[in-house]
């Protein structure tokens, strides 16, 4: 099985790999977005770091969630989709890779991206590794979660908007802690538990996530 | 008393014993949950003693409290009719859950503008993002998603599996946002109406509650069984036992 998932996974990455502007493009629109928020409310510095959080999760879930949006049509275009569902593998495999490659390529980008924005935004320095930490975590359970819609409305024409109206609902308990723990840091209060949330809504997303991306995949497929 | 339970689930798993049942039990449930609604509302509104603090206001329980728990009521109810539907495979399951959301959506926001009216002369303000009103925003969300999914793919039993796998992690992040909004602040009142124990809530005023309360939910039971009868006929409608009550002058 480890060949699988190896071969699999190495696949999902040369891909992405091949077609840099997929993987710079999410990053650059959280970058944008960020940097639009001084430029409409005000440059105040008490201000900004008072939205900080909330407009550096905002932007973080937009960015995750249309990059999304494209995670299974190529493949569904080229019919590799139909050939991985139909294999002897089990889907879950191969759907894992695909997620693991997404989310390193995308996520892992944009929480490394994180304390320069929140240093942007003036945040204070002593919370700004929080803030990484934070999306470090929720990311994960962003492209997971998000990948099931993705699924189900990957045979669909109008993906786009339909995958942000079923997707931001269920993205709201990460936003909710993701910007909660980063206020209760500059309150200079402990984190810990609150990164345990997010920890634990992580777990819930990894371990039955791909199952339900695998099986929203097939039935997409008809199933 | 199993095995009754366990032949009524496949008896109602067949389309053509669900359409007789339903025929039969709708003349009854249609009426009944009409009168119950309609006597709890007007004892409620007009008869049930004044609130001490709230004055009249407080009124408007009488339909607040029984939408909100239809809507989440039925949120659950899909996510049970998604995992039967994904999990064995029964089509009666899928019906059920495309049955159920439009209801559902309308007792959600029914249930927001309720409480906005509510709000206003008690807390001052028609909208505060406290823990119970995010919850109910949230839970129109994810029902207008379903709708959303549902009517965007063309095949209804891929819809209805679709909608079933949505369903589903909804209910969990349903769960999750309940207690994500909870930490982040709460306003509202805690539930006076308990099953188990003492009510904090007057009988005066409880009885009509519980009356309206009923009434609604067979209310929206009605609607679910009208609509899956549309739904099965329009499934149906090449099967013999679909062309023989269309062909005959009067139903089943």
């Amino acid at each position: 099985m480890s060949g699988v998932w190896g071969a699999a996974l190495r696949r999902e990455l040369t891909l992405i790999w091949r077609a840099p502007a997929d993987m710079v493009q999410p990053l650059f629109f959280f970058v944008v977005v960020v940097s639009l928020f001084p430029l409409g409310l005000s440059p105040k510095p008490a201000l900004l770091a008072l939205v900080a959080p909330g407009a550096i999760w905002v932007a973080a879930l937009l960015a995750v969630m249309l990059s999304l949006d494209g995670l299974f049509r190529r493949d569904q275009e080229s019919g590799a989709l139909d050939q991985m569902l139909t294999s002897p593998v089990v889907s879950v495999v191969p759907v894992a890779a695909k997620l693991l490659a997404h989310w390193l390529l995308t996520g892992l980008p944009l929480a490394l991206m994180a304390p320069l924005l929140g240093y942007m935004m003036q945040l204070p320095v002593a919370v700004l590794d929080t803030l990484m930490i934070s999306v470090l975590l929720g990311t994960p359970t962003l492209t997971v979660v998000g990948a099931i819609g993705a699924a189900l409305t990957v045979g669909l024409n109008r993906g786009g908007i339909l995958l942000a109206v079923l997707v931001l609902p269920l993205y709201i308990p990460v936003l909710v802690f993701g910007a909660g723990v980063v206020r209760t840091a500059q309150d200079g209060l402990p984190t810990d538990g609150l990164l345990a949330v997010l920890g634990a809504i992580l777990a819930l997303a990894l371990s039955l996530g791909p199952v339900a991306v695998a099986l929203g995949l097939r039935i997409s497929a008809g199933d | 008393m199993w095995k009754t339970i366990k032949r009524w689930y496949h008896q109602l798993g067949s389309p053509v014993y669900f359409y007789r049942f339903s025929s039969a039990v709708l003349p009854w449930l249609l009426p009944i949950s009409v009168v119950l609604l309609g006597v709890g509302l007007a004892w409620g509104l007009a008869w049930a003693p004044v609130e001490r603090y709230q004055g009249d206001s407080y009124r408007i329980i009488y339909i607040h409290v029984p939408a909100s728990s239809g809507a989440l009521m039925g949120y659950i109810a899909m996510g049970v009719a998604g995992l039967v539907a994904l999990v064995w495979r029964m089509k009666m399951a899928e019906v059920m859950l495309k049955a159920l959301a439009p209801f559902g959506a309308v007792l959600a926001a029914v249930s927001l503008v309720t409480g906005a009216l509510w709000g206003k002369p008690t807390w001052g303000t028609y909208w505060q993002w406290d823990a119970r009103m995010t919850s109910m925003l949230i839970l129109l969300f994810l029902y207008l998603g379903i709708i959303a999914l549902q009517s965007a793919i063309r095949d209804p039993r891929q819809a209805a599996r679709a909608a079933s796998l949505l369903a589903m992690v909804g209910v969990i992040n349903v769960v999750i946002v309940k207690y994500s909004v909870e930490w982040l602040q709460t306003l509202h009142q805690g539930s006076t109406l308990k099953v188990v124990g003492e009510s904090s809530i007057d009988a005066a005023m409880k009885w009509p509650l519980l009356i309206s309360m009923l009434g609604l939910w067979l209310l929206y039971a009605a609607n679910v069984l009208m609509r899956a009868r549309t739904e099965v006929l329009n499934r149906e409608r090449r099967a013999g036992w679909v062309r023989k009550l269309v062909s005959r002058p009067r139903g089943i």
